[in-house]
């Protein structure tokens, strides 16, 4: 990500209460696709038996990272709202370690984004993948 | 002929034991949820803060505090099911959570700036797994603004 690409994306997210508060980092950001990560905390654990963050976390990010990818999205004219969204919990987070999200904004119709996006954590193996549609705003007349 | 406990008894105990539910959970708190009680019936609050914005223009909640938030109510409303017959029956101490296999939301309108509540219902409840549909809303009971409908793997009880 270029120097001017990279502040714009952190004013972009730092505008965002709730991904300030999640302390949500923009990775990576290219037409319709976004990486974002933020990092373990304490105060996000879901199961404190094993310490492993909460699921609304994980949504929060991937959430953040597919809306992020709408805006980001040629066709996109502006703000984007979630229509539906749909995450599948494939194993628990490992403690301790950054999760990071990738979406991809597939299509763009005058009316809806579609996209897609995986969370993982530092290993291979994806924590969660997601589903949605989002709202295109400010493209009708 | 046995005595029935006196009410005070009763609802200091079921109040203790849905505290140590909700509060064992760091993010619950993160997230400032509360629930009330009435009888087994739950209702979780998630009172307004600056921090769930998810849009400083308009302003509305963050969709994904809101799915958050309808994740809790779900997964304690299920852990409340669950282990009512054991807190019924005296037990106290943490209990393992049923844990979120998936989870769907529909986002019917934006999250105003002030309190949300949320109820939820298990509609199916297996030995091994279970779905609860929950339902989230703002000023007006009637008028939703998010609803999800989400799968658990139930916790592994002894005996």
């Amino acid at each position: 990500m270029s120097e001017k690409k990279a502040k714009l994306a952190r004013q972009f997210i730092g505008a965002i209460p709730h991904s300030r508060a999640l302390e949500m980092r923009i990775d990576d950001v290219l037409a319709g696709r976004a990486t974002l990560s933020l990092p373990y905390n304490e105060r996000f654990i879901g199961d404190p038996e094993t310490g492993v963050l909460h699921g609304g976390v994980v949504t929060a990010l991937l959430d953040t990272a597919m809306g992020t990818a709408v805006v980001s999205h040629p066709q996109s004219m502006g703000g984007t709202a979630t229509i539906d969204l749909r995450i599948d919990y494939m194993r628990a987070a490992t403690p301790g370690q950054r999760i990071t999200a990738k979406a991809e904004c597939y299509r763009v119709t005058r009316a809806v984004a579609f996209v897609r996006a995986t969370a993982y954590d530092e290993g291979e193996e994806p924590v969660a993948s997601a589903a949605g549609a989002f709202t295109v705003e400010g493209s009708r007349p | 002929m046995k005595q029935p406990e006196p009410v005070q008894v009763i609802k200091q105990r079921r109040d203790a034991a849905l505290a140590q539910l909700v509060d064992d959970i760091p993010y619950n708190q993160f997230l400032g949820v509360v629930f009330e009680r009435r009888g087994d019936e739950l209702t979780a609050t998630l009172p307004y803060n600056e921090a769930l914005v998810g849009n400083p223009i308009l302003p509305a909640l963050h969709g994904g505090a809101v799915g958050a938030f309808l994740e809790i109510a779900a997964q304690i409303e299920l852990a409340w099911s669950i282990y009512w017959p054991q807190f019924e029956a005296g037990a106290t101490g943490p209990r393992a959570m049923p844990k979120t296999i998936d989870f769907t939301i529909d986002y019917l309108r934006s999250g105003l700036p002030r309190d949300a509540y949320a109820r939820a219902v298990v509609n199916r409840s297996g030995r091994r797994y279970a779905s609860v549909h929950v339902e989230a809303w703002q000023d007006n009971r009637q008028k939703l603004f998010a609803q999800a409908t989400g799968h658990f793997l139930m916790p592994r009880q002894e005996g």
